[in-house]
């Protein structure tokens, strides 16, 4: 294992090159841009054959990676934010056409107001489109999950899209040591493509038709049922992966300090490496803290989780996103996963439209907990409001 | 009909799918009134009735999905399509 110091888009567009995908059709918009841009040079200068497809919009961008997986290929494609809310509606006929889709999400807030920053509110926006959503907590993470993500999809049991989430400009436009593997594991660990069934003039056939009420139920039913099957499959192919390139996946959730810890925080994405580094700091100061990183929103870990926070008094839930006018997407989650257990669980939104979150910032939110204030945002700049 | 993964279908499947379900009203005709003008079948949008030999016709219940155009549209004269309701 060899580790480089890169770009996280850079590293992320090397990698998909080694997942050798035929086709990639994408719109550039920050903060994913650099990606496209990645994969687009190592197209023209001839280092992955592959159809790159210039669009004029996110909604084209998808829709041709909609005609290019059900004809048979394995295709590509990254976006953010505008981007990603452009493409809603084939966002949506792509997971319902099964599809196994990966598409790369460097997370940025949603307009209005108008922010190219980052928090998550992008992808949570899609939670319930039935695609896969991992998140990851460094670039490392970000690469290894593009592998990890065509595997999955790609099974014949699940065949389903999936988003690469990662966030964006705290890893997208951040230099970073990684290990980018070889082609010789790459190859072992996906293989090739082998569509379940695709579009054939000789054999014609239809993706997403109409369901009549009669089995529109039992269609959502299925496409349910796949999503919950992907947490499985993301155990066995986490395991494997580990068998070929040395890095873990074979959990849904990861742990830090956890075990002995009286209050847990809650996180997903970057934000994960400074709790563990405020962990650290308050651990000395004699606070047991710990921290569960949700690797994996869709499918929801829940079983995992009401777990791993069985044995805590407080559990203070980081939501880089809200659903106004209730609460983070991850604290409702967690609060549904923990229903019936006597745990305290408090929900803060925070880092909205790229506002920094430091350690600091974890302490004085663990204190607000102990103090029993939550279900909040945090850091409000009182006079401005 | 089993479901087909991300909905897929082979060509002529719309054939299985008896849209006549949707319906609430439904024609009946009254033959000894009907002129054979053609009206209701040239007005209907599913083309759901045809011209039997002996000139008179046939609605197709499976796909008709109770519009009542053709008892809108049968001339004044003849009126000889009533719309009743389904029992359901």
């Amino acid at each position: 294992m060899t580790l480089q110091i890169m770009e996280g888009s850079i590293a992320i567009a090397e990698t998909v090159r080694l997942c050798r995908p035929q086709v990639i059709s994408a719109y550039p918009i920050t903060p994913q841009t650099h990606i496209v841009e990645g994969l687009a040079s190592i197209v023209a200068d001839g280092r992955l054959d592959a159809e790159y497809i210039c669009v004029e919009s996110e909604f084209s961008a998808l829709s041709a990676c909609i005609g290019a997986s059900a004809a048979g290929s394995r295709v590509y494609s990254a976006t953010t934010s505008q981007g990603l809310a452009l493409m809603t509606e084939v966002v949506f006929n792509s997971a319902g056409m099964r599809l196994p889709i990966v598409m790369g999400i460097a997370n940025r807030a949603i307009s209005a107001p108008l922010s190219i920053w980052n928090d998550q509110q992008d992808s949570i926006m899609m939670r319930d489109s039935g695609w896969l959503q991992l998140y990851a907590e460094d670039n490392q993470e970000a690469l290894d999950m593009h592998i990890l993500a065509y595997k999955v999809c790609e099974d014949h049991d699940i065949l389903l899209p999936a988003f690469v989430c990662f966030d964006g400009f705290i890893l997208s436009h951040v230099y970073e040591p990684v290990d980018i593997p070889t082609q010789e594991q790459v190859d072992k660990f996906l293989g090739e493509f082998k569509p379940y069934q695709k579009l054939d003039v000789n054999d014609p056939i239809s993706f997403g038709m109409y369901a009549t009420p009669e089995y529109y139920l039992e269609f959502r039913y299925e496409h349910d049922a796949a999503v919950k099957r992907a947490a499985d499959a993301l155990r066995k192919y986490g395991k494997e992966f580990k068998d070929v390139f040395g890095r873990d996946y074979s959990e849904l959730i990861t742990t830090y300090k956890l075990d002995d810890a009286e209050t847990a925080i809650v996180a997903m994405g970057s934000i994960c490496g400074t709790v563990k580094d405020a962990i650290d700091e308050m651990r000395k100061d004699g606070k047991k803290v710990g921290l569960l990183s949700i690797r994996c929103f869709r499918p929801f870990p829940s079983t995992d989780i009401a777990k791993a926070l069985s044995k805590v008094n407080t559990v203070v839930v980081l939501d880089k996103n809200v659903s106004l006018g209730a609460k983070g997407a991850v604290a409702i989650e967690v609060k549904e996963a923990c229903y019936g257990s006597d745990v305290k669980i408090y929900d803060y939104i925070l880092g909205l439209g790229g506002r920094d979150v430091r350690k600091k910032d974890i302490k004085a939110i663990v204190d607000l907990a102990e103090k029993g204030k939550g279900d909040m945002f945090y850091g409000l700049r009182q006079e401005v409001l | 009909m089993s479901l087909g993964i991300g909905c897929t279908a082979r060509p002529g499947n719309s054939r299985n799918n008896k849209t006549g379900s949707w319906r609430v009203f439904y024609p009946v005709m009254d033959h000894d009134k009907c002129t054979k003008c053609g009206t209701c079948q040239l007005i209907c949008p599913e083309g759901c009735i045809t011209v039997n030999p002996d000139k008179t016709y046939t609605i197709d219940l499976d796909f008709c999905k109770g519009c009542g155009m053709c008892a809108k549209e049968c001339p004044d004269k003849a009126k000889a399509i009533t719309m009743i309701q389904e029992e359901k």
